[in-house]
């Protein structure tokens, strides 16, 4: 078995993951919502695998270095963060239906990773300025940060998705998610979580790119969007714990502040230039 | 005029300036990831047509992290902050430092969570049960007496109210850092030939040089490559000298700097000059040349009067590393042309005499010079700041009260607690320490 191999077929399991608890949503089974967490933790070691043969691979390659090196990696990296998040959650909140809105981002993440277009999957060296432990440290908090966001979105969806239900009495599809109240205080919990995560990939970048070039800030795009997206978190996190803000409004910016994430992430690769450009291909 | 100072004051101790400000920043840095920065004239001019150019020179959009504008938002901020903190700081400390003995009881009894607790036991034996069982679930109690009855009172984390305040002290430090960096330190850049060496760096922008004070040397700078032809590693072999001497020697690789002084040396960029520096030593007489030879040009070392040159350049088998063909003579005859592998060094044999003979691309290594006192503020304000963060969202200031008093025939006693954040987990130690207790006094 190959790294790439492993990693088309946690492609597939979380295609099929996802299928599952949508259907667990939608069909109200319980059974189905048991083989989507069983085939969510499969996958999840099956590509754990993966990446650490691709990172092992790289070593025989005369160019060992951290699967976490280009645009392919990164992406496998980040689902393999939302997953671990996500079934951290499933296990502390006892609720499958949250994988119904996270699970998907996993597998949008590594479908994106393995069939989008100019990204390249070979294992190639690392430049001189990525040959740091910083890297490491960087991606990892990062990617967690990232992770927890995109749950954060997935479950602001969630809530807006109950909200619209005009009659909660009822016992159609939507009576089966979670209260409003819970939703909220767990995209709330994950916001915070996430906060802390980028704050500190942040810092280490900082600290990075101190060592490598001498200047811990220098505004090329990609900080300066990592910054806005701490503003769009940070100025939630006040509007709810000084302005009382919740529900829908904080719903609403989970939202908003992925998108910012999103296009930290990947906008700013494509659409801006800058020091990060190695992470485009 | 106080009402007026109060309002001025309160706008600017205000969350809503905060989001304001927040919002801006925002909105302004999207602007300047747009917008390229420090472009010249003539490209705004010919990207967004000559009135949008003047727009943005009047906004100062080209250089706008340093425009009038963005400096003051980022002033905003750090007054916020500073006003803030001020505002509420002392009420904060008086949460933090008040006797919680001195609680009302009608206040206790409004409290949530709470427990009500009936027992036969004399309130002495209840109170040292209650003693009891708060320090088995690790509370430590203080207590007082009244007419009324007993009270005792136990809390955890009372510091962990400063979380949100140390996360805002911590901001300001980094803005000082950054503004000690800016005042008191540089950067610049320079390049040193191998061999040469410089007391002097060139500043970003300007240009102008600065004296460091002592001097640097580049005695090798190595390039190498991975399989594929992808830059491997630049490595510069540095010495510091201080009045001729060497001090220092470190090579420097991209990711691992040179320090001295307070100065930072990084290593940044090379320059090939399609020039060989090369080393001949005779070896019986010990006579010996350092010189720069360019390829197809004949070099005359004449106190030995020694004729070389390179006659033709072959790719290795390493991508991006060459061999090269050298025509060699001295005045006993010509020595057969031989090949040589760019670095290495080999044995040049003519017919009266035996040379060691050395030869390497010369470069030189672009370094990017640094000096920055007000680095470790930074740092210094990152690590209070992720402290901070987690002392904010993830402890909190638990308290418990146990009141107990004599109603008639029987012990009241009351359990209340409160938490100021994550109150499901204070619930669950508050409702091990009062069905403790309901065991015990049973």
């Amino acid at each position: 078995m190959t790294s790439s191999q492993l990693l088309g077929l946690s492609t597939l399991g979380y295609l099929l993951a996802s299928a599952l608890y949508m259907a667990t949503f939608l069909f109200k089974t319980k059974k189905s919502g048991i083989a989507a967490s069983l085939l969510t933790v499969v996958t999840f070691i099956i590509q754990t695998v993966g990446i650490g043969l691709r990172w092992y691979e790289s070593y025989e390659m005369g160019m060992g270095h951290a699967p976490m090196s280009n645009m392919y990696e990164s992406l496998v990296f980040f689902s393999w963060s939302i997953v671990i998040f996500y079934l951290l959650l499933e296990l502390k909140f006892k609720n499958r239906l949250i994988g119904t809105f996270a699970i998907p981002f996993a597998f949008a993440s590594m479908a994106y990773a393995s069939f989008g277009k100019g990204i390249n999957q070979q294992i190639s060296p690392l430049i001189p300025a990525l040959q740091s432990n910083w890297l490491i440290a960087h991606v990892v908090t990062c990617f967690i940060g990232y992770a927890a966001f995109a749950v954060a979105c997935g479950l602001g969806i969630m809530y807006l998705v109950k909200h619209s239900d005009k009659n909660p009495e009822s016992n159609g599809l939507i009576s089966t998610l979670p209260d409003l109240k819970i939703i909220d205080d767990i995209t709330h919990k994950c916001m915070i979580f996430g906060f802390l995560w980028l704050s500190a990939g942040i810092i280490t970048g900082a600290i990075w790119a101190n060592s490598a070039w001498g200047t811990y800030w220098s505004l090329d795009p990609k900080e300066t969007w990592l910054l806005i997206t701490w503003f769009v978190y940070a100025a939630t996190l006040h509007a709810r714990f000084t302005r009382g803000w919740q529900g829908k409004r904080i719903a609403w910016l989970a939202i908003i502040g992925f998108f910012s994430v999103i296009f930290t992430y990947f906008g700013v690769n494509y659409l801006l230039s800058g020091l990060h450009s190695y992470g485009s291909s | 005029m106080s009402n007026k100072k109060n309002t001025i004051w309160s706008f600017f101790a205000s969350v809503k300036l905060a989001l304001f400000v927040l919002f801006f920043l925002a909105l302004a840095s999207i602007i300047g990831t747009v917008i390229p920065q420090n472009s010249p004239d003539q490209a705004y001019i010919e990207h967004y047509g000559p009135n949008m150019a003047k727009l943005f020179q009047l906004l100062d959009i080209p250089d706008m992290y340093n425009s009038w504008w963005f400096v003051t938002l980022l002033c905003l901020l750090a007054l916020n902050l500073t006003v803030c903190t001020i505002e509420r700081l002392p009420n904060v400390w008086r949460i933090m430092s008040m006797d919680n003995l001195d609680t009302k009881p009608q206040r206790l009894s409004k409290m949530r969570p709470q427990q009500e607790i009936s027992t036969s036991q004399s309130e002495q034996d209840a109170a040292a049960q209650a003693r009891k069982t708060l320090q088995n679930n690790g509370w430590k109690s203080s207590e007082k007496t009244t007419d009324e009855g007993i009270l005792l009172f136990a809390q955890k984390g009372p510091w962990t109210r400063l979380g949100v305040y140390i996360v805002h002290i911590s901001i300001l430090v980094i803005f000082a850092g950054a503004m000690i960096g800016s005042y008191f330190g540089y950067k610049g850049s320079v390049m040193i030939p191998e061999t040469s060496t410089t007391d002097k760096i060139y500043k970003f922008g300007s240009g102008t040089p600065i004296d460091i004070g002592f001097t640097v040397r580049c005695n090798k700078f190595t390039l190498s490559h991975y399989p594929n032809g992808a830059p491997k590693e630049f490595r510069s072999d540095l010495d510091i000298l201080e009045d001729g001497k060497v001090v220092v020697s470190k090579s420097i690789i991209v990711n691992d700097p040179l320090d001295y002084k307070g100065h930072t040396f990084y290593q940044s960029s090379y320059q090939s000059y399609k020039k060989f520096l090369t080393t001949i030593v005779n070896n019986q007489s010990k006579l010996n040349e350092i010189f720069l030879m360019e390829p197809g040009k004949e070099f005359r070392w004449e106190e030995a009067n020694v004729s070389v040159g390179i006659i033709n350049r072959n790719m290795t088998d390493t991508p991006g590393l060459f061999q090269y063909k050298i025509w060699f003579s001295d005045n006993t005859g010509n020595a057969a042309p031989f090949w040589i592998v760019d670095g290495d060094t080999t044995t040049v044999k003519t017919p009266g005499n035996v040379y060691t003979y050395s030869m390497k691309e010369f470069y030189a290594t672009g370094l990017q010079v640094t000096k920055d006192p007000g680095v470790w503020y930074v740092y210094f304000g990152c690590t209070i700041m992720l402290l901070g963060l987690i002392v904010a969202f993830f402890l909190s200031h638990q308290r418990i009260w146990i009141y107990i008093r004599r109603n008639k025939e029987t012990t009241q006693v009351l359990v209340s607690g409160s938490s100021n954040k994550n109150k499901p987990a204070f619930e669950k130690k508050f409702d091990k320490v009062s069905q403790g207790l309901i065991d015990t006094l049973k």
